[in-house]
């Protein structure tokens, strides 16, 4: 029996994973429902393209020159608006020659909350260097010396308002979080009832009624012929407001860490507050950082709403830079895309930073 | 070895003592909170006697004598005023329960769309949650209310959509039944039609417990919601008159309407807490272990039949709660209506308070209602979040 040698049929070449065209078979076309809506979603895309195209860019006017604008006016945006506005829109009512003031404070506040994130910097003396930073940006804001001319809170406004209140207000709400956090869970009735009253109750009103209170209701509680800054009280306000949602967060916090941590430190001979400083409130606040993350961001949106009670931040400055001036009031739409674009790179820095910092935290758990 | 007998405990009276000092900080910061709370009241009833507030609830007795954009009940400025602030009350209820539906099924959606197998479908979900968190609620509305306003016709110019619908600067307007004796009995046939069906839901279920065969649910609940309405309807003389808005001299008149303010205040808060409860059902869904989805996967179930009978309901547990939260912020989020002059309740009691000059009784009218419906809206929940938790033997 003679058999010839026949070799079998190569194998094909194994299907490609690698690249976008495998990636875009898997992601784009993996199966009929799947494609159509690929290509109803990029139809659409290219269909509504051009006409935004046109509109942002293309047939947009970026001079401040009002004529150019109105000429445009349905065809394409007027970003001149914003080259015109854009000292009111940013600094509000804040007197114009001096608005350079706010700007250094402004630029020092920021700076400092980024140094403060970074994890190099969480030493002691941090502490004090916001303190020497408050003191320096409320001189810069207020003067009164060194030949600064006094500027008083009500013409305050715009961006530094925003950044001002709500970083006073993280920053004083947090220490007072804490404190309602650890009474909540406290083993004495008085104090945990006054606790669980005073955050079920702020948690259930909104924010607004708080501001109500802080700027209609607040004159009436004080003693007659004290006058209290209405910026001071939105401040309190809002403070009071954070720190319950904050404190719950804590709570959070404090309920994951296991009864044997608190007991192993009254082992050791720690009196309450050196084990809540020392042991449990080290570790409960590093499960929160996300959550609290996401309550700065919070407070940093809801400082839009003190523009209700006349305080003119951001939102409220953008309405009063356009609202005040005939001409340049149908380009308001503009305006708030500014802002919003504004907002939107503040507040989406802060949850990556969070998304981050979550990463760095657990890396002692992921090991 | 012998028993020693125990010495009898000895109460410490000492400063050293727990309990002693536990005692003592707690009088001391009740002592505290009374003290300031006699200073407020102390000060605000002198203010009061040196201004000349007058105090106390009988205004609400009075008449209002301002009118009222929009109203679900009859309202005209002659009212007292408890009648303005229930009609703020039922416009926040309006839109809040409106808006906690609509968000409800968009958040759903976009939640579970950042699982899909289609890039484009991912990406955009994600970029939707991104831009639309990250921008105030506020700016949202503000935004919203000039968009409609600059796009919506002016007077003379109004636009109509089959000689039914109404598009003016008066918002959307569009027929409705005229109010009536059929009507009122069409709705309570619909009630009954619920009752009905969902007592039908509940045999189906134990039927298909007992032996194992699904009976079928929706269409004969859809029939009986259909026939409890129609029933009413015929019962009541089937009445067919309808309310048509018209064009009159400056407004359409007739029917009844969407305001601008209310739609804009709806879609801003809808957009706004979609996000929101899209991240809800997302960290729900990504909760769920993958074995779960690959096991009914496995036993053939389709991808929506996986989402439906395995992954949600078990994604529940995790959703609700925070869910919760989201609806009680949507509802307090409402109260920035006031900024573009929807007259939800803080609006009508911001109106009240600057006519009758009496802050603190508008604001504890504010806040009790706020704080019931919080209180309310969390107590159901609650009951609800019981139902669907894990059944522990």
């Amino acid at each position: 029996m003679s058999a010839t040698f026949r070799s079998i049929a190569p194998r094909p070449a194994p299907v490609s994973t690698e690249g976008f065209v495998p990636w875009a078979r898997a992601n784009l076309f993996g199966n009929w429902p799947s494609a159509v809506t690929t290509l109803l979603l990029l139809g659409m895309f290219f269909w509504y393209l051009p006409g935004m195209l046109n509109w942002m860019v293309l047939k947009a006017v970026f001079v401040p020159n009002i004529q150019q604008c109105q000429a445009a006016r349905d065809t394409g945006a007027c970003w001149g608006v914003i080259a015109e506005k854009y000292r009111l829109i940013i600094f509000g009512r804040y007197p114009f020659d001096e608005q350079w003031r706010p700007e250094v404070a402004t630029i020092a506040l920021v700076a400092l909350l980024m140094a403060s994130c970074v994890r190099m910097f969480w030493r002691p003396w941090l502490a004090l260097l916001w303190l020497l930073v408050m003191a320096f940006v409320f001189i810069m804001m207020h003067g009164g010396v060194a030949g600064l001319s006094v500027v008083e809170t009500d013409r305050w406004g715009g961006l530094p308002l925003t950044v001002l209140v709500a970083t006073l207000s993280i920053v004083l709400a947090f220490p007072l979080s804490v404190l309602v956090a650890l009474g909540r869970r406290s083993k004495m009735p008085a104090i945990k009832t006054i606790c669980t009253i005073y955050v079920e109750l702020i948690r259930g009103v909104p924010l607004i009624s708080v501001l109500f209170m802080a700027s209609f209701m607040f004159p009436l509680f004080m003693p007659p012929g004290t006058s209290i800054d209405v910026l001071l009280r939105v401040l309190v306000g809002i403070t009071l407001f954070s720190a319950a949602y904050l404190a719950e967060i804590v709570r959070g916090g404090l309920q994951a860490i296991p009864k044997g941590q608190q007991e192993a430190a009254d082992t050791l001979g720690l009196s309450y507050w050196q084990a809540q400083r020392k042991i449990i409130l080290p570790q409960a606040l590093a499960i929160v950082v996300p959550g609290v993350m996401n309550s700065f961001i919070a407070i940093f949106k809801d400082t839009s709403l003190i523009t209700i009670v006349s305080l003119y931040e951001l939102t409220g400055s953008m309405g009063l830079a356009l609202d005040s001036d005939s001409d340049w009031r149908p380009f308001k739409i503009e305006g708030y895309i500014f802002i919003t674009a504004i907002y939107f790179v503040f507040c989406f820095s802060m949850s990556r930073y969070s998304l981050w910092i979550e990463k760095q935290l657990s890396t002692s758990k992921n090991r | 070895m012998t028993a020693t007998a125990v010495p009898p405990k000895k109460r410490n009276w000492s400063l050293r003592s727990r309990a002693v000092r536990g005692v003592l900080y707690q009088i001391i910061a009740l002592g505290l909170i009374a003290l300031a709370v006699w200073f407020l009241a102390h000060n605000t009833l002198q203010n009061m006697r040196v201004r000349g507030i007058q105090s106390g609830f009988d205004f609400l007795d009075q008449p209002a004598g301002f009118d009222i954009g929009e109203s679900l009940i009859p309202y005209d400025s002659m009212n007292p005023y408890w009648k303005a602030f229930l009609v703020g009350v039922l416009n926040t209820l309006r839109v809040s329960v409106i808006g906690i539906v609509l968000a409800t099924v968009l958040g759903t959606l976009l939640g579970i769309g950042r699982f899909s197998h289609n890039a484009l479908v991912r990406g955009l979900c994600y970029a939707y949650v991104e831009v639309f968190r990250n921008v105030p609620v506020l700016l949202h509305l503000l935004m919203w209310y000039l968009v409609l306003v600059s796009a919506l016709p002016g007077p003379g110019e109004e636009r109509s959509v089959f000689g039914l619908f109404f598009l003016s600067n008066g918002g959307v307007s569009y027929p409705v039944p005229v109010w009536g004796l059929g009507q009122a009995l069409a709705l309570a046939g619909l009630l009954v039609g619920v009752v009905l069906s969902w007592l039908w839901a509940k045999r189906a279920r134990r039927l298909f417990e007992l032996t194992g065969k699904p009976r079928l649910v929706l269409w004969p609940s859809l029939a009986l919601l259909l026939a409890g309405a129609l029933a009413g309807w015929l019962l009541g003389g089937a009445p067919t008159a309808w309310s048509i808005p018209k064009v009159g001299e400056f407004s359409v008149n007739g029917g009844s309407s969407l305001t601008p303010e209310f739609i804009a205040v709806l879609l801003g808060l809808v957009f706004y807490t979609t996000s929101y409860i899209a991240e809800v059902v997302r960290a729900g869904i990504a909760s769920v272990a993958r074995g779960q989805s690959e096991a009914s996967a496995a036993l053939g179930l389709s991808k929506g039949q996986q989402m439906r009978l395995v992954v949600l309901p078990q994604a529940l547990r995790v959703i609700i709660p925070p869910m919760t939260n989201q609806f009680l912020n949507l509802t307090k989020n409402s109260s920035l209506a006031v900024a573009i002059g929807y007259p939800d309740l803080v609006s009508i009691s911001n109106t009240a308070l600057n006519q009758t000059g009496r802050a603190i009784e508008c604001i504890s009218i504010i806040m009790a209602v706020y704080l019931t419906t919080s209180l309310g809206t969390s107590l159901l929940m609650n009951l609800y979040n019981k139902h669907a938790a894990i059944k522990e033997r």
